[in-house]
């Protein structure tokens, strides 16, 4: 945890840091809400030179957790599900980004997307069905699945709205981009699958159907199931969460969140999408002409800063590391520029390694703050050349109901107390 | 010429053996066939033409008894909207500043709109209307956006036969589209 955060242990230091420099600076120029670097002694009965109290005394015993859990102290990180919303059966929880360092997401975090609720299956009765245009219409297993050669790579999950284009945008990074989390996936290559039942000619589309009491159907190209779509059923080591398909869901890495069909049951090849309802009612972009775009399956290029970023606070002047995630679902993100004057300029921030295809990949520029206030951005680039647009460049072409796939750069505006809000809002 | 005729099918035998058991090689064996009836359970789908659709029919009356019963708690009681989308009108928003988007507006096909309730709908319980109550229902949704008739009667041929007010008005993924370089 870093001075940003809002963990209430750390604003209680803060606090007393603040203090303590207060009366230190008392009669001098100190600045309202925001201490110098200063560095003071603190008081605490846990806090040098006393002996802190967890080490008078044995910890928890083994066995006291047999599935761990976060601190105490991290309470406060958990998924960001609103408290108003029209009903939870349809609905989505968000990652609290701005709470999270690297690239992956605890699979506690994962954000969640669901249409019909959570389905509780038992594995040993769920099986996978492959039928229509193939050769051999086969039944399998979840042991009959884990059978096959494996594979494990590193991938993004994004929803298509993450966020809308109209206000209000939300006042954190969990707020504005949440539906967005990455993982190590381990499954079997839909290809190994579909060669098991032999595709015929004609085989265009693939329709896939969740176990799920919304049945949710889409339908999926076939290039890329022969590509790197994934058969999935580990998550970061361990099988996946039921919130996340348990004990099977399809991979499309870089494809908008919903057509990574959890809890997958069915697979059916045909020479034409199914035009469900979540490929024509739902997850189609409109357009201010009246039209709107269908099958829009690419999330394109995109980045935050997830610190400092809505809702944290600078707490100090001097050093403060600017760090964020880019990804793209294109391919492998080429660079990541930050301006620190409203976008007038940028400068090039240091990508972390690995930087993988399809994955989020955490950046960093070096910051030192002066107190002055300021307006913090980042852009991606990818591989491809594209470059992350602004909000107004979007909605130039796009307007303002096209719901899905805005991918815009996003402002923060830090105040000269280092309160740090939504600089779109 | 006859012997030559054999000898090239028996080469032509020969190499269609040869690929067969590469082809088999190449396979793990893994799975088991899935019979007719398995796959008959479970394949819900209903194409846009309405390929699939299932036996019966449902009229409007009755699908505004059923609407009444299982619907209206999450979708209004005239499919005006509440915890669950609004249902009905729309027509003609989709290119103002305000577009209201309904089965009445924006779906592109009747027969996706039995295939959506069949397999999702009641929320609470999805899959328990029987063919013909998710005939009428549909009817009665379709009837409520001035699709069909107050008096109309839907079965697999007439909900096919069903143009919706914005079947063409969907165009392919023209991204990128934004350009700022």
């Amino acid at each position: 945890m870093s001075e940003h955060t809002t963990d209430k242990r750390v604003r209680e230091a803060s606090r007393r840091r603040f203090l303590q420099a207060g009366a230190a600076l008392a009669g001098g120029s100190a600045i309202a809400g925001v201490s110098g670097s200063t560095a003071l002694a603190e008081q605490g009965n846990n806090l040098p030179p006393s002996v802190p109290e967890w080490m008078k005394t044995p910890g928890d015993p083994m066995g006291s957790q047999p599935y761990g859990a976060p601190s105490v102290h991290e309470k406060g990180v958990i998924k960001n599900i609103s408290k108003t919303l029209p009903q939870y059966i349809s609905a989505s929880g968000r990652t609290p980004l701005q709470e999270l360092d690297g690239i992956i997401t605890p699979n506690g975090l994962f954000y969640e997307r669901h249409h019909g609720g959570v389905p509780t299956i038992d594995p040993a009765e769920h099986r996978l069905m492959l039928h229509g245009m193939v050769d051999r219409p086969l039944v399998f297993t979840m042991e009959d699945i884990r059978r096959f050669p494996s594979q494990s790579r590193i991938h993004f999950l994004e929803c298509s709205g993450n966020p809308v284009y109209t206000k209000p945008y939300g006042k954190t990074a969990s707020d504005l981009v949440g539906l967005l989390s990455c993982a190590e996936w381990t499954g079997v290559p839909l290809k190994t699958v579909l060669d098991e039942a032999g595709l015929q000619a004609g085989a265009k589309w693939i329709v896939a159907e969740g176990a799920d009491a919304a049945a949710l159907t889409r339908s999926i190209p076939i290039e890329k199931c022969l590509d790197d779509a994934m058969l999935v059923y580990s998550q970061n080591g361990e099988r996946l969460r039921p919130q996340q398909g348990y004990p099977l869901r399809l991979l499309l890495p870089g494809f908008e969140g919903n057509m990574n069909v959890k809890w997958l049951r069915r697979l059916k090849v045909v020479a034409e999408p199914a035009y469900s309802r979540e490929e024509t009612s739902k997850y189609t972009d409109p357009m201010p002409d009246g039209t709107s775009r269908e099958f829009t399956f690419y999330m394109e290029a995109k980045s935050i800063i997830t610190r400092p970023s809505g809702g944290q606070k600078l707490t100090t002047h001097g050093f403060h590391e600017i760090t964020g995630i880019a990804w793209s679902g294109h391919g492998k993100i080429k660079s990541v520029e930050v301006s620190l004057d409203e976008g007038k300029s940028w400068q090039q921030a240091e990508l972390q390694e690995p930087v993988l295809t399809r994955a989020l990949t955490r950046f960093r520029l070096p910051w030192h703050w002066d107190g002055t206030p300021a307006v913090i951005q980042s852009r991606a680039i990818d591989e491809t050349g594209y470059i992350q647009p602004t909000l107004a460049e979007l909605v130039a072409v796009r307007g303002l109901n096209s719901f899905y796939h805005n991918n815009a750069i996003w402002p923060w505006r830090i105040d000269a107390n280092g309160e740090v809000t939504n600089g779109q809002a | 010429m006859a012997r030559r005729k054999l000898k090239a099918a028996f080469l032509v035998g020969a190499i269609a053996m040869l690929a067969a058991a590469a082809q088999a090689e190449d396979r793990f064996g893994i799975g088991r066939p899935a019979t007719p009836a398995e796959i008959a359970g479970w394949n819900i789908d209903i194409g846009r033409d309405g390929s699939n659709l299932p036996p019966g029919s449902g009229s409007v009356e009755r699908g505004r008894a059923v609407f009444a019963e299982q619907c209206t708690a999450c979708h209004g009681d005239s499919g005006q909207g509440g915890v669950g989308d609004r249902l009905v009108g729309g027509q003609g928003t989709l290119a103002s500043p305000k577009p209201i988007r309904t089965v009445g507006s924006y779906w592109p096909y009747a027969p996706t709109l039995f295939d959506y309730i069949r397999r999702a709908m009641p929320q609470n319980a999805p899959q328990s209307l029987s063919n013909e109550d998710v005939y009428a229902v549909s009817a009665y949704i379709l009837s409520l956006n001035g699709i069909v008739p107050a008096n109309a009667v839907l079965d697999a041929k007439s909900l096919a036969a069903v143009k919706m007010p914005n079947r063409d008005g969907f165009v392919s993924d023209p991204r990128p589209d934004v350009h700022n370089r």
